[in-house]
């Protein structure tokens, strides 16, 4: 047996990556390679979520991994974050004010009317979930033809696309606090420090900003249904395209670079505090993330929202615990680990043997 | 390496700041130093914590040896040791320990001792020992800063009492230079008398967990024990109480794998294989 159990490494790697490979291409020599136009605009919502949990906004390249990771949502957003961090960082962008957003989709739950009224855009909210089995063998005349019927109808000027916040209505009528500029701390980077707990509240944000859609979603689930007790209401959600302003490298003046996708999302909370005599106003709970990630980034504001209650109160649920939270939503740290256990773990596991052999030995030498 | 990617993969921002966390962790010996981590192109897992303290500290004039499980030649050492050689153009890489200035490993501590001009870097999983007792990193930190760890002991205590025996396998707790307790890594126990008093500087990387430590040359290593309860490492002793060898090299000192050859019979061989090749080399003239 020699060391077959752990040699030939080299050789395996190799074969497994031809493996790999040959699966992405096994629809055989007709078939057309997907590119990476298509992927960003007909797999928009994947593309959007790798661009989010990536962390790194950049469209073409978390087109091109998608491509290579074949569709794997962990696999594709960590090849897009290990090509951060060859990358330095180079500024810092002011705070941005997300009311310039170019929007294409905005809606209140709280409010039926609000300033500039609800915009529904793209959105699967009232579809009905049937098989559209016309798409099965859709060809692309069809494709083209249902593309020029929509462009052609749109309308030449859109007018005004930016719109208020709902919440500075709310703030006009003193049912939520005033934003305090003064306590505004310097926004924390997490890609540049670690996080030290208690962390500063941008610490937090940005961890969920680049979190995993389905971890962020379960530990708000959890408290949405019973463990915990935020009871949020969707005062605005918003997804289009916020222009990026850099100062200009001579002048300072800060100008527009480019824009990125993004979903922001308020969440407008009940809050009763027992101790304090202050007057009593709705709190709030904020996510916000690349592309176009509804779930993501109501999931995030409620997070929010939750662990401003435990850091204040202390936590009584698992999503009230910024550790339990913010160790946990990260999909390439989760995926990498749970991952690890594939690994060859034969010293390790001898030591485990030889611990239970003696124990049992023991135990039985007890009994006798 | 082509598409522009540095020396080293990393930054080089990125590099000093793991430098600055390896001479604080020095200072502080059995501290660990909280560091940002980048994410590197292979799993949270996969050993990225060694992997960015190795490509920090490599130069174009280093020798680096990567083992898994005693091997050069386990998939993820050729893994890790294909990834440094592309993108560290220069470096020599062997499989043999003396020649090596660097050596990053994964669950063992080579067979042989490392000397002053070498430095071991290993690959951490849980960089915290307490995290047994305690899962808030919060209240961990302020444990190991008042150097409480009660409740390692109290846990070690239960063990005996329940089992008669110890039953910390692996990563056991071990203080370093009289306070901080550390997890040296899922090194078997046989592996951790050798981190007290090391001539070479021991690196530990957790990349997931974004934590540096060091074990510094020369510097006090103690298992965690009792006076009545000694530490005591893996046992190799057959029913007769005579100690197993490798079936390969005869090696009746080395820490053994264990497996089932194609007989069916149960077999013993050293996990450092470049120490079990040395000692047959030896043997054969």
């Amino acid at each position: 047996m020699g060391y077959v159990a752990i040699k030939g490494g080299g050789r395996a790697i190799d074969g497994a990556a031809d493996a790999l490979e040959l699966l992405r291409t096994r629809q055989g020599e007709s078939a057309k390679p997907l590119d990476t136009d298509t992927i960003e605009k007909q797999l928009y919502f994947l593309h959007s979520r790798i661009l989010s949990e990536g962390g790194l906004y950049h469209p073409q390249l978390a087109s091109l991994a998608i491509k290579q990771s074949l569709g794997d949502t962990l696999e594709a957003s960590f090849a897009l974050r290990a090509y951060r961090s060859t990358k330095p960082r180079l500024l810092e962008t002011p705070v941005h004010d997300t009311s310039n957003m170019r929007l294409i989709r905005r809606i209140s739950a709280s409010f039926k009317d609000i300033p500039g009224g609800q915009m529904l855009g793209p959105t699967t909210d009232y579809a009905l979930r049937l098989l559209r089995m016309d798409l099965l063998n859709e060809s692309p005349e069809q494709f083209q033809a249902i593309a020029k019927t929509l462009l052609a109808g749109l309308p030449q000027q859109s007018g005004a696309d930016s719109f208020p916040k709902v919440l500075d209505s709310l703030r006009a009528e003193g049912l939520l606090p005033q934003v305090n500029q003064a306590a505004r701390e310097q926004p924390f980077d997490i890609t540049r420090e670690p996080l030290i707990f208690p962390v500063p509240r941008s610490a937090a944000l940005a961890t969920m900003a680049r979190g995993e859609t389905g971890s962020l979603l379960a530990i708000a689930y959890s408290n949405m249904r019973g463990y915990g007790d935020v009871h949020p209401t969707v005062a605005e959600l918003r997804v289009g395209y916020l222009p990026v302003m850099l100062p200009h490298p001579i002048t300072g003046e800060l100008t527009e670079v480019g824009e990125v996708l993004m979903t922001e999302c308020e969440v407008v909370a009940m809050y009763q505090d027992d101790d304090n005599k202050s007057v009593p106003s709705f709190t709030l709970g904020y996510g916000a993330c690349f592309g176009h990630n509804e779930v993501k980034a109501i999931s995030m504001a409620i997070l929010d929202r939750a662990l401003q209650k435990g850091m204040q109160d202390g936590a009584e649920n698992p999503s009230e615990d910024p550790e339990f939270v913010l160790l946990h939503v990260d999909g390439i740290d989760s995926m990498g680990f749970a991952s690890h256990y594939k690994m060859p773990h034969y010293v390790t596991f001898q030591s485990d043997m030889d611990r239970l052999r003696t124990t049992q030995q023991k135990q039985e030498a007890g009994h006798e | 390496m082509s598409n522009g990617i540095n020396f080293a993969f990393l930054d080089e921002y990125a590099k000093r700041e793991i430098r600055r966390s390896v001479i604080k962790a020095i200072c502080i010996p059995g501290y660990q130093v909280p560091y940002s981590s980048r994410e590197m192109p292979m799993g949270r897992g996969f050993g990225t914590g060694g992997l960015q303290l190795t490509l920090a500290l490599i130069g174009a004039d280093d020798t680096l040896k990567v083992i898994d499980q005693g091997s050069d030649d386990s998939v993820n050492a050729v893994n890790l040791r294909k990834f440094i050689e592309m993108t560290c153009p220069g470096i020599a890489t062997t499989t043999h320990l003396q020649e090596a200035t660097l050596i990053q490993s994964r669950h063992r501590i080579p067979e042989q001792a490392l000397r002053a001009d070498q430095i071991l870097v290993l690959q951490v999983p849980y960089p915290d020992a307490l995290v047994i007792v305690e899962p808030s990193e919060d209240k961990r930190k302020i444990m190991h800063g008042e150097a409480d760890y009660s409740r390692l002991l109290v846990k070690l205590y239960e063990d005996i009492v329940k089992f008669d025996e110890i039953t910390i396998s692996h990563r056991y707790p071990t203080r370093i230079n009289g306070h901080y307790i550390i997890d040296p890594s899922p090194i078997p126990r046989y592996d951790v008398p050798r981190l007290n008093h090391s001539e070479a500087l021991i690196l530990f990387g957790a990349g997931r967990e974004k934590k540096i430590y060091a074990v510094p040359p020369h510097c006090l290593a103690e298992p965690l024990a009792f006076d009545d309860v000694p530490f005591r490492i893996e046992d190799f002793t057959d029913s007769n109480g005579e100690r197993r060898a490798c079936k390969l090299c005869g090696s009746k000192t080395s820490f053994l794998d264990e497996f089932i050859d194609e007989q069916g019979a149960r077999v013993y061989q050293c996990s450092d294989s470049d120490y079990c090749e040395q000692q047959q080399e030896l043997a054969h003239g």
